[in-house]
């Protein structure tokens, strides 16, 4: 399923006139920016470690369909069951599938970003399955029927006070309270009784480990243990870029996400599976089926430059350090991934034509890029995806849509330009004009392009006389 | 196998341009620590995450468990009995500590008593110091919701187990020769910052986390 339309400027209009938003925002991203910077302090020791994890998560791409193979013959011989998926409908096919076979109909789920971006609740929620989220922060998104806004921190975007009166109105029974613990203790207690009852558990994954066959999943509250630990039959999904050669390669980038994220120097649970229950064992889920999901990876994966996109370890960071993010919130962006991850991955995915729009929220001031773990050039990928825009010419990795963004008006514009530039007495007749009409032309009613583009910025007024010509009075020579 | 896989195999194999090999910079020596430094790092850092440690020894550890379990007001305590540590509670426990429970049946047969006991005791394989965190493997006898279902759990830690990091404890003990079906590193009880960055303990997972570190091991 795509998300189609998506209207950005109405999007950003209403989310910077969200004042409620943007308090919640700034303080949130404040936050997490100077827990990461005390936690990376020796800048010397971080900058040796970011190159680690770049050279660790190239060397694992570089070897991709290696170590994909790889992975799928350890986890099988471990017994936990692979299955590849090409498209997102593929993915919930498998799932849905399994959660028949086995007649069940609750499913308790970790959080997932790839769950989110095959839209796996949605699906499973057509077909009477109750998906439910266990993660705080998207149990909180769920009962209100919204999308993560946030990687890491999901409910980002609500206050105390909003989360009361959610778990007030939409939790039976439940009193209205403002303390952060109570409504902790609410959550854990409404969960439980999940965790009790659940019949499959689905996860994501945070690194795949090709030399044992090893699932490692990352998170504080217990719950990705629960769901993977309690019910009888364990999901996994995760995109195939995911993938790592060897167990040695993981604390560098456990240490890389968990600082990036949330300036910790490590979660509470570092979890990593390696089998389902075997002969002896008294829990566990007896099943364990990993899901490789493909949607667009291995067309990213193929171009060089793009590829970097897929280095990413889903820390979130960059979103915390983008100044439009931090602005707008991740609604706004109107997919699953946002900030200036999402603003690369996403129209790679989802083409240019529906999602392209994402790589011109971005003013390249390059924090991104200054705090991303793996070192991925965010900003040469949106100008690459802004060029490919206007770029009609297919190669073998053009990006999908490319080209959309070329008209007539514009083509035509640009010739001008360039014929007018490259013509003197053309040239020269332009500036004369320009220094005639130009004065007047913040005084007419803007309007269609000019009003669109005067909308967020002040309108240039012309000087009367130009540069050629104040140098020609001048005496300077002109050669 | 489905055409996915043959598809998407088929897509990584025809690339004709790799990207030239990133340079790996060599991971950083290992600080050189003694096991009384290390200890005193692994405690500082877990306490910082709100668990308990109590430094104890062979001699007096199970004084000072059943201290901590006294000072609580708890429904039983989850043990293995056919472990080290389970033989050692069963032989000294005594009336006015919380009853042992045994974890011998599979959870099919057990969920909701183990749904519902106040706290669970395990061994541990080791520490990490530079980050402070147990180092859990779970075992037939030893199962993995014992450190994960009840609202307490207490963890016995041989000092000279802890390793100075997780890239330590991986080369040294060869866990690429072998993964358990589980392992799990734990820094603290559970917690979540979800609502407004608030760091909240005691989530889904336990709430607290009691570490005894036996120092003359």
């Amino acid at each position: 399923m795509t998300e189609i339309a998506v209207d950005f400027p109405k999007n950003f209009k209403k989310a910077l006139g969200d004042g409620q938003l943007r308090r919640n925002l700034r303080a949130a991203m404040d936050t997490l920016g100077m827990r990461r910077r005390t936690l990376f302090s020796d800048v010397e020791a971080f900058e040796k470690l970011r190159e680690r994890g770049d050279a660790i998560r190239q060397r694992a791409l570089r070897q991709l369909p290696e170590l994909l193979e790889r992975l799928e013959q350890k986890c099988t011989e471990n017994g936990i069951q692979v299955h590849w998926a090409e498209t997102p409908a593929e993915a919930n096919a498998i799932c849905l599938d399994i959660i028949q076979r086995h007649h069940a109909t609750r499913v308790i789920k970790g959080k997932s970003m790839v769950s989110e971006e095959i839209h796996l609740n949605h699906f499973l929620d057509e077909r009477g399955i109750e998906a439910l989220e266990t993660d705080l922060g998207e149990y909180i998104i769920q009962l209100e029927h919204e999308t993560p806004s946030h990687i890491i921190v999901p409910a980002i975007h609500k206050n105390r006070d909003q989360i009361a009166t959610l778990f007030h109105e939409k939790i039976p029974n439940t009193p209205y309270t403002e303390v952060v613990e109570e409504l902790n203790a609410i959550a854990r207690q409404v969960l439980r009784e999940k965790f009790f009852a659940g019949e499959i558990g689905v996860s994501g994954v945070n690194f795949a480990v090709a030399e044992t066959g090893t699932l490692c999943l990352v998170e504080n509250e217990g719950n990705g243990r629960m769901c993977t630990t309690a019910p009888p039959v364990h999901i996994a999904i995760m995109g195939i870029e995911k993938v790592v050669e060897k167990l040695e390669d993981v604390p560098p980038l456990l240490r890389l996400l968990t600082g990036s994220a949330t300036g910790q120097l490590i979660t509470t649970y570092f979890n990593m599976i390696s089998s389902p229950r075997k002969p002896g064992e008294k829990d566990g889920p007896k099943e364990v089926h990993l899901v490789l999901l493909d949607n667009g990876r291995s067309k990213i994966w193929a171009d060089p430059d793009l590829r970097h996109t897929l280095k990413c370890i889903r820390c979130g960071t960059c979103l915390n350090h983008c100044p439009v993010y931090t602005r707008l919130g991740g609604h706004a962006y109107g997919y699953v991934y946002p900030g200036p991850i999402g603003s690369i991955l996403t129209p790679q995915i989802e083409g240019l034509k529906n999602a392209g729009a994402m790589a011109t929220a971005s003013t390249f001031c390059g924090a991104c890029e200054e705090v991303c773990p793996v070192k991925i050039p965010i900003t040469d990928i949106l100008r690459r995806l802004r060029n490919e825009s206007y770029d009609k010419d297919e190669t073998a990795h053009s990006v999908k849509d490319h080209g959309y963004k070329l008209n007539a008006t514009e083509s035509l514009t640009w010739k001008g330009w360039a014929f007018s530039n490259a013509t003197p007495w053309i040239n020269a007749l332009n500036a004369k004009l320009l220094g005639v009409i130009g004065p007047q032309l913040p005084k007419l009613p803007a309007v269609g392009i000019i009003k669109q583009w005067g909308q967020s910025r002040a309108l240039p007024s012309f000087a009367t006389k130009s540069l050629h010509v104040l140098a020609k009075e001048k005496g300077i020579r002109d050669e | 196998m489905s055409d996915a896989r043959a598809h998407i195999l088929a897509r990584l194999r025809t690339v004709s341009l790799q990207p030239p090999v990133a340079v790996e910079p060599e991971a950083p020596p290992a600080p050189a620590l003694d096991q009384a430094k290390k200890v005193a790092q692994l405690k500082q850092r877990m306490e910082a995450m709100h668990a308990e440690v109590i430094l104890t020894d062979r001699r007096d550890w199970l004084s000072a468990l059943k201290t901590a379990l006294r000072c609580r007001s708890l429904n039983g305590l989850l043990y293995a009995p056919h472990t080290a540590i389970g033989a050692a509670l069963a032989e000294v426990w005594e009336d006015g500590l919380p009853p042992l429970v045994p974890y011998e049946q599979s959870v099919e047969d057990c969920k909701e008593q183990l749904f519902n006991i106040d706290a669970g005791i395990t061994s541990t394989q080791g520490g990490l110091a530079d980050v402070g965190a147990l180092i859990l493997w779970p075992t037939p006898d030893e199962p993995r919701l014992m450190s994960l279902a009840p609202a307490v759990h207490i963890a016995v830690l041989e000092a000279s187990k802890i390793h100075p990091s997780l890239t330590d404890a991986i080369l040294q003990e060869h866990w690429a020769e072998g993964m358990p079906t589980n392992a799990l590193l734990i820094s603290g009880p559970s917690k979540t910052a979800d609502i407004e960055l608030v760091l909240t303990f005691g989530v889904h997972g336990p709430k607290e986390l009691i570490v005894l570190v036996l120092d003359d091991c």
